[in-house]
C-alpha cells in the first residue's frame, strides 16, 4: 500500500523538480547573461514557428506549383522562392521547425532521461552492476552514429520516428557517463545514507533524493543534445538515411537538390542552412548559458 | 602506472567483444545482402542461381554462429579475411585509405589548434568584453553550422572565385596523391577538408579553451602569483595555460578519434577516398566482413584514445595518481 | 528468319539523338593524337571480371582494356545495327537454317601480354560466359539459353550453333560485358583470375587501380583496329556525389561523366563555361516503373490499378521532371522512337496517357469510388537514390494526392528495397526501374510478364503470356508491331499490371576539347574509347 500511495507522489517530484529549475535557472540566465537571452529568444521563435507553423505558412508545404517556373527566386506569393520541385520555401522552412522541435526535443528529452536514470542507477547500485553497465555503455559511445542509423533506417524503414531512435541511442550513454560521475559524489553524501537507513525503496532514493542533485549535469547535457539532434538529424539526410520527402524538414531540405542547385538556386540551400545553423546556435547560446549559471565551478564571483 | 595500463587493457576485452557480436547481429538484422545489391542494384536481368553462387561464395549462407566464429577467429589467425564486395583483403583496403584519413586528421587538429587555443585564451583573459562576445559567437557558429554544408559551400566558392578571377574555373584535385609524392597535389586537395572540419573542431576546442582558463585563472596558485605582483602575461603563460590545457588536450583527442573514423559526410563532399567514404559504402552494400572490422578499428581508435588522454592526464597533472 | 526480320524492323534506326553545340562538326576534323582524357564514373568497381557482373561502373573503366566479337557501331551508337570488333566484314547473318553464324576473325591481334589471338579464346571466353563450369558466376548466362555449341574449325573461325532461330541471339552477343579473354590466362590462372586482373585485346593496356579511386590505362601501340586509340591514355576516377562530378567537369578535373547529368547540372556548366561545354542527348534506354502488389488488397483490383495510371498526367510530367530528373520520354512497353514501340497516337488511346487530364483524374475517381476505395492510402516503396527514384517518387505522391489518395514515401536503401521486392514481397506500390543495354523491345517487353523472374507486382497472366509467345514466333515485322500493342494494352491499360512513369533521357555534358565520343542510348554502350580524341 505504502508504495502505491508513493509512487505517484514521487513521481509528481520529480517531474516538478526539473520544471521548477528549468524556470529559475531561465530567470537567472536571462539576468546575467544577455548572450544567453538571444539563445533563448531564438529558440522561443523557433517554437512559436513549430507551434503555429498551420497558421503562419503561407501554404501547403508539400504543394507542388507546377504552374510556375521553378525553383522560383523570392518574389510576392513565395517570400523565399520555391524549392526544386516548385513548393514554397517558406512553408517548408516553418513547418520544418516543427520536424526539427520533435526531432530534437524527442531524441533529447528520451536520451538524457534515459542516461539520467542509467547513470544515476550505475552510481547507486555500483558493484558489479556498475561494471557490466559501464561496458555497455562503452560499447554504444564508441560504436559509429552511421551503422546504427543504417541500421535502424534498413531495419525499419526511414522516416522521421525513425530517425529519432538512431539519434537517441548515442546520447543515452553520453549522459549517462556525465551523470553517474556526479551521483557517484552523492552516494557519499550523508542524507542518502540517512535515505538508505530509513529503508526507504531504491526507487525512491534514486527518483527523489539523487535525480534531483543532479540535475545541473542533466540540464547541460540535455540543451547540448538539442542542437546535435538538429545537426545530426541534418547529417543523416545528407546521406539519405533521415527524414524523408515529402516531409518539411530542413536537413532534407539541403540534401539533393539544394546541393546540385547551389549556384543557380542558391536560396535552395541558403535558407533551410540558415536555419539549422541559427537553431542550433540558438540552443547552444542558450545551453553555454545555463551551464556558466548552473555549474558551481564556472559560476562567476 | 603500469599495473593501471594493463587492467584498462583487459578491460577493453569485453568492450570489444560487445561491439563485435552488436555489429555483427546488426547487420545481419539488415534485410538483404551484398549479393542482391550487387546485382539486382544494377536493374539487370539476374538469375537467382548467380545470387545463391554469389552467397555460398562468401559463406553467407552458413548457420550465424559459424559466421561469427569465423569473424572471430580471424582475430587469432590474424586472418581478417576479404572484402565482400571486392574480394581485396580488408587489411589492404583499410591500409589504402588510412593515410589519407591520418593526414586529414592531423591537418585538422593542427587548423584547429592553431584557431582554438589564441582565441580561446584571448576569450577567457578579456571575459564579457567585446572580444569575448565575437570569439564565443565565431566558435558557437562553429558547432552550428554543418561542416559538409561549409564543404560545399568552399568548393563552390573557389570555382567561382578561380573563374571571375583568373578566368578558368579551379577546384581541388579529386585524386589523392600522397604528400611524400606530391606535396603541392596532396596539399591543394587536403587543405579545404581539413579547414571545413578544423573549424568545427576548432569551436569545440576554443570553448573548451576557454572555459578551461576561467577556471584555472580562479585557482588560489594563481591569485597568489598575482598577489605576488607578477605580470599578467607570465602568470598567464606560465601558470594558468599550462594548467589549463588538460581539459583541451582530452577534447583534442576525442575529436581526433572521432575524425579517423568519423568523416563520414565531409569525405562524401570532397571526393575523398578515405576510411568514411569506405564505411558508408561497406555500409550501404552490406559489405559484412568490410563494416566488421571498421567497426572494429574505430572502437579500437575510440578506447585507445580514451587510455592516452588518461594516461596523458597522470603525466601532466601530478595531482592525479592512478595506482 | 526471326533475327533477320528483326534486323530489318531495327534497321528503321532511331532518330532520337540530339546533339548540340559542336558535337555535330567533330566528324569533320581530323583526330589529333595524344592527351590524357580524365572521366569521372560515379560508382564503384566490384570486379574486373566483366562475365560476373552487371554494372556500369565496372564498364566505363575495363572495357577500353577489352575488345568485343562485335559491337554496337561507335560512329552510330544509336543505331541498333552492330559491327564488327574482332571478327572481319560485317556481322554475319544466319546461315543454315538460321541456326549457325560463323565469324572470322581479324588477323595479327595481340592480347596486352604478347600472346596471339586465335578463335579458341573466343571459343574459351564464350564458354566461361554460356557453359560455366558448376560454381562459376556467369550473369547472363541465361540470356544465351538458345545457344547449341560453340565450335573453332580453324583458328581464325569461330561458329556459333543455336537450337533454333532467335533474334535475341546477336543483341546478346554484343553485350558489353561479353570482354574476350586469353585461353592461356583462363587454363592456367582459373576463372578468378580475372576478378583482379587484366589482360586484353582493347585499346588501351592496364597501368594501375587504387581500390575506390580510380584506374589508369595507356595506349596500346598494337591495337587491331588501325591508327587507333587516338589517346596516350586515360584516367578514370570514382565519383559517388553527383555535386562533386558536376564541379570536376567545371573545374576541368575531368572531362566527361559517361552515365548522365540532370538536365539542370548541363544548364549549369553550359552558363558558366559557354562553348567550353558540349551536349549531346539522347533517349535512355531505361525505364521507370510504379508497380502495384496484387498480392495485397485492393491492388488485386484491376480498377484500383487503373486509377493509380489515370492519376499520373504523363505529358504534363514529363515536361516538368525533365527539369529536374534524368526522365523525359512518355512511352510504352518499349523504347520510344523505335520502329516497334508506340506513337504517340497510339500511346494516347490508353489509360494514363489520354490526352485530356480533367478527364483521366475524373474516371480514376469514379473507378476509386467503384471499388469502395474513395479514401485508400497506402505506402510507396522506394529506392533510396536522388536520381531519378526519388525526385519521380514524390512527384508521384502528389499526382495521386489530386485523386484524393494519401500515399506515403517509404525509402530505404538499395540492399533491403530490394530484399522487400524479391524476397519480402511486402509493399503496397513500388517504384523499380527496368534498365537494357542493346537496344531490343523483345527484351524490354520480358519484364512485364508475370513469368519474368523479376516481376515483382507477383501477377500472372495468361493471356499476356500468351501474346509474348506469338510476339516472339512472328515472322512478319507489322504482324509483330500490331501484337506488341496488344501485349502493351493488356499489360499496362487494360489490367495496368505495372504503371510506365517515363522513359529516361540521357545527358552528357562535356569539355568540348572531348572529341570522337557519340552518344549512344546506353550508358553500358560504346565505352571502348578507342576513337576518342582531344583537341587541346
Amino acid at each position: 500500500m505504502v508504495a502505491v500511495s508513493e509512487a505517484p507522489a514521487s513521481s509528481r517530484l520529480a517531474t516538478d523538480a526539473p520544471k521548477s529549475s528549468i524556470f529559475l535557472s531561465t530567470v537567472k540566465i536571462f539576468r546575467k547573461q544577455p548572450i544567453g537571452m538571444l539563445g533563448g529568444v531564438i529558440v522561443m521563435l523557433m517554437v512559436f514557428m513549430g507551434v503555429f507553423a498551420d497558421i503562419l505558412a503561407p501554404h501547403d508545404p508539400t504543394e507542388i506549383f507546377y504552374q510556375y517556373d521553378f525553383p522560383a527566386p523570392s518574389n510576392a506569393e513565395f517570400w523565399l522562392g520555391t524549392d526544386m520541385f516548385g513548393r514554397d520555401l517558406l512553408s517548408r522552412i516553418i513547418y520544418g521547425a516543427r520536424t526539427a522541435l520533435f526531432v530534437g526535443f524527442t531524441a533529447a528529452f528520451v536520451g538524457a532521461f534515459s542516461g539520467l536514470i542509467l547513470g544515476v542507477m550505475s552510481a547507486y547500485f555500483g558493484g558489479i552492476f556498475d561494471l557490466l553497465l559501464q561496458r555497455v555503455m562503452d560499447v554504444f559511445m564508441a560504436f559509429p552514429l552511421i551503422i546504427l542509423a543504417l541500421a535502424v533506417v534498413s531495419i525499419l524503414g526511414a522516416g522521421t520516428s525513425n530517425v529519432i531512435i538512431a539519434i537517441t541511442i548515442p546520447f543515452i550513454p553520453q549522459c549517462a557517463r556525465v551523470v553517474r560521475s556526479s551521483a557517484l559524489a552523492l552516494r557519499e553524501i550523508p542524507y542518502v545514507d540517512a535515505a538508505r537507513a530509513c529503508g526507504f525503496s531504491h526507487t525512491r532514493i534514486i527518483v527523489r533524493h539523487m535525480a534531483p542533485n543532479v540535475m545541473a549535469p542533466f540540464l547541460i547535457m540535455l540543451t547540448s543534445f538539442l542542437g546535435q539532434a538538429i545537426l545530426l538529424e541534418a547529417s543523416l539526410s545528407y546521406l539519405g538515411l533521415g527524414v524523408q520527402e515529402p516531409t518539411p524538414a530542413w536537413g532534407l531540405m539541403l540534401q539533393g537538390g539544394a546541393e546540385e542547385f547551389a549556384e543557380s538556386a542558391p536560396w535552395v540551400a541558403i535558407w533551410p542552412g540558415v536555419a539549422i545553423s541559427l537553431a542550433v546556435f540558438g540552443f547552444n547560446l542558450f545551453g553555454d548559458a545555463l551551464r556558466d549559471t548552473l555549474d558551481p565551478r564556472l559560476r562567476s564571483q | 602506472m603500469y599495473k593501471y595500463i594493463v587492467k584498462r587493457l583487459l578491460l577493453m576485452i569485453p568492450t570489444l567483444l560487445g561491439a563485435a557480436i552488436f555489429v555483427f547481429l546488426l547487420l545481419r538484422a539488415v534485410p538483404g545482402d551484398v549479393c542482391e545489391t550487387r546485382f539486382a542494384g544494377t536493374g539487370a536481368f539476374v538469375d537467382q542461381e548467380q545470387i545463391n553462387l554469389c552467397r555460398a561464395d562468401l559463406g553467407i549462407d552458413q548457420p550465424l554462429i559459424i559466421q561469427f566464429f569465423d569473424f572471430i577467429a580471424g582475430y587469432a589467425t590474424f586472418d581478417l579475411g576479404n572484402s565482400f564486395w571486392t574480394g581485396q583483403p580488408v587489411v589492404q583496403e583499410i591500409a589504402l585509405r588510412f593515410e589519407l584519413s591520418l593526414q586529414i586528421a592531423i591537418m585538422a587538429t593542427l587548423v584547429a589548434i592553431i584557431i582554438a587555443i589564441p582565441l580561446g585564451t584571448i576569450s577567457a583573459i578579456r571575459q564579457n568584453t567585446w572580444i569575448d562576445l565575437v570569439v564565443r559567437l565565431f566558435s558557437i557558429a562553429g558547432i552550428a553550422i554543418p561542416s559538409f554544408w561549409l564543404g560545399i559551400m568552399i568548393i563552390l566558392g573557389l570555382l567561382i572565385f578561380s573563374q571571375s578571377v583568373f578566368g578558368d574555373p579551379w577546384m581541388p584535385p579529386i585524386r589523392f596523391k600522397s604528400i611524400f609524392e606530391d606535396p603541392m597535389h596532396n596539399l591543394s586537395q587536403i587543405i579545404w577538408p581539413a579547414v571545413a572540419t578544423g573549424y568545427r573542431y576548432s569551436a569545440v576546442a576554443t570553448r573548451m579553451t576557454r572555459s578551461a582558463l576561467l577556471e584555472v585563472l580562479r585557482e588560489d596558485y594563481v591569485r597568489t602569483a598575482r598577489a605576488k605582483g607578477l605580470v599578467e602575461k607570465i602568470i598567464i603563460r606560465r601558470h594558468a595555460l599550462k594548467n589549463a590545457m588538460l581539459p583541451v588536450v582530452t577534447i583534442i583527442a576525442i575529436e581526433f578519434a572521432f575524425l579517423m573514423g568519423g568523416l563520414v559526410v565531409t569525405e562524401q563532399v570532397f571526393n575523398l577516398n578515405g576510411l568514411g567514404k569506405l564505411f558508408v559504402d561497406s555500409v550501404l552494400q552490406l559489405d559484412f566482413n568490410m563494416t566488421q572490422q571498421l567497426v572494429m578499428l574505430v572502437v579500437l581508435i575510440f578506447l585507445m584514445t580514451n587510455l592516452f588522454v588518461d594516461i596523458l592526464y597522470a603525466w601532466l597533472d601530478p595531482r592525479i595518481r592512478y595506482s | 528468319m526471326n533475327s533477320v526480320l528483326l534486323r530489318k524492323v531495327v534497321g528503321f534506326g532511331i532518330g532520337a539523338v540530339a546533339a548540340v553545340g559542336l558535337a555535330a562538326t567533330a566528324s569533320a576534323q581530323t583526330p589529333k593524337k595524344g592527351g590524357i582524357l580524365e572521366f569521372v564514373v560515379p560508382g564503384g568497381i566490384p570486379s574486373f571480371d566483366a562475365h560476373r557482373e552487371t554494372t556500369y561502373a565496372m564498364v566505363h573503366p575495363t572495357r577500353p582494356f577489352y575488345s568485343l566479337l562485335i559491337r554496337v557501331d561507335p560512329d552510330n551508337p544509336s543505331s541498333p545495327d552492330f559491327v564488327c570488333d574482332l571478327c572481319v566484314g560485317d556481322v554475319p547473318e544466319a546461315s543454315g537454317d538460321g541456326t549457325e553464324y560463323v565469324f572470322n576473325l581479324v588477323q595479327g591481334v595481340k592480347f596486352h601480354d604478347g600472346t596471339p589471338l586465335t578463335s579458341a579464346d573466343v571459343k574459351a571466353s564464350f564458354d566461361k560466359i554460356i557453359f560455366p563450369p558448376e560454381g562459376t558466376p556467369s550473369a547472363r548466362k541465361s540470356q544465351f539459353s538458345q545457344v547449341e555449341s560453340i565450335t573453332t574449325p580453324d583458328a581464325n573461325t569461330i561458329v556459333f550453333k543455336l537450337k533454333y532461330p532467335s533474334g535475341a541471339f546477336l543483341p546478346a552477343l554484343a553485350a558489353p560485358f561479353n570482354y574476350i579473354y586469353a585461353k592461356k590466362d583462363l587454363d592456367t590462372h582459373g576463372y578468378d583470375w580475372h576478378t583482379n586482373n587484366i589482360n586484353g585485346t582493347g585499346a588501351f593496356k592496364f597501368v594501375e587501380y587504387q581500390a575506390g579511386a580510380f584506374v589508369r590505362g595507356e595506349r596500346y601501340a598494337d591495337y587491331h583496329h588501325a591508327g587507333k586509340p587516338y589517346l596516350d591514355g586515360f584516367r578514370s576516377t570514382i565519383s559517388a556525389k553527383l555535386a562533386v562530378s558536376v564541379a570536376a567537369i567545371r573545374g576541368d578535373r575531368a572531362a566527361i561523366e559517361f552515365r548522365g547529368f540532370p538536365p539542370k547540372h548541363r544548364d549549369d556548366l553550359v552558363k558558366a563555361l559557354g562553348d567550353k561545354i558540349t551536349v549531346q542527348e539522347s533517349d535512355w534506354n531505361c525505364v521507370l516503373l510504379a508497380t502495384p502488389n496484387q498480392k495485397v488488397k485492393p491492388f488485386d483490383d484491376p480498377r484500383v490499378r487503373q486509377a493509380l495510371t489515370l492519376a499520373v498526367d504523363r505529358w504534363g510530367g514529363s515536361n516538368y521532371l525533365s527539369r529536374i530528373a534524368i526522365v523525359k520520354t512518355v512511352g510504352g512497353v518499349a523504347f520510344p522512337n523505335h520502329p516497334l514501340s508506340a506513337t504517340k497516337a497510339e500511346l494516347e488511346q490508353m489509360r494514363g496517357y489520354w490526352p485530356d487530364l480533367d478527364k483521366s483524374r475524373a474516371e480514376a475517381k469514379r473507378l476509386l469510388a467503384d471499388a469502395g476505395q474513395s479514401n485508400l492510402s497506402f505506402v510507396l516503396n522506394n529506392r533510396g537514390v536522388d536520381q531519378p527514384y526519388k525526385i519521380v517518387g514524390t512527384w508521384l505522391l502528389d499526382q495521386w494526392k489530386k485523386v484524393g489518395l494519401d500515399v506515403t514515401q517509404r525509402v530505404q536503401p538499395t540492399a533491403p528495397f530490394y530484399d522487400t521486392l524479391r524476397k519480402k514481397k511486402d509493399f503496397d506500390v513500388s517504384v523499380e526501374f527496368n534498365c537494357q543495354s542493346v537496344v531490343n523491345p523483345l527484351a524490354d517487353t520480358t519484364k512485364f510478364r508475370g513469368a519474368s523472374s523479376d516481376n515483382y507486382g507477383q501477377y500472372e497472366d495468361a493471356v499476356l503470356e500468351d501474346l509474348f509467345a506469338k510476339m516472339n514466333r512472328s515472322s512478319d515485322k507489322t504482324e509483330q508491331r500490331a501484337i506488341m500493342r496488344e501485349y502493351e494494352r493488356r499489360a499496362i491499360d487494360e489490367m495496368a499490371h505495372i504503371g510506365v512513369t517515363l522513359w529516361w533521357y540521357k545527358i552528357n555534358p562535356h569539355r568540348s576539347y572531348v572529341k570522337g565520343w557519340k552518344i549512344s542510348p546506353s550508358h553500358y554502350l560504346n565505352q571502348h574509347l578507342d576513337n576518342v580524341w582531344l583537341d587541346k
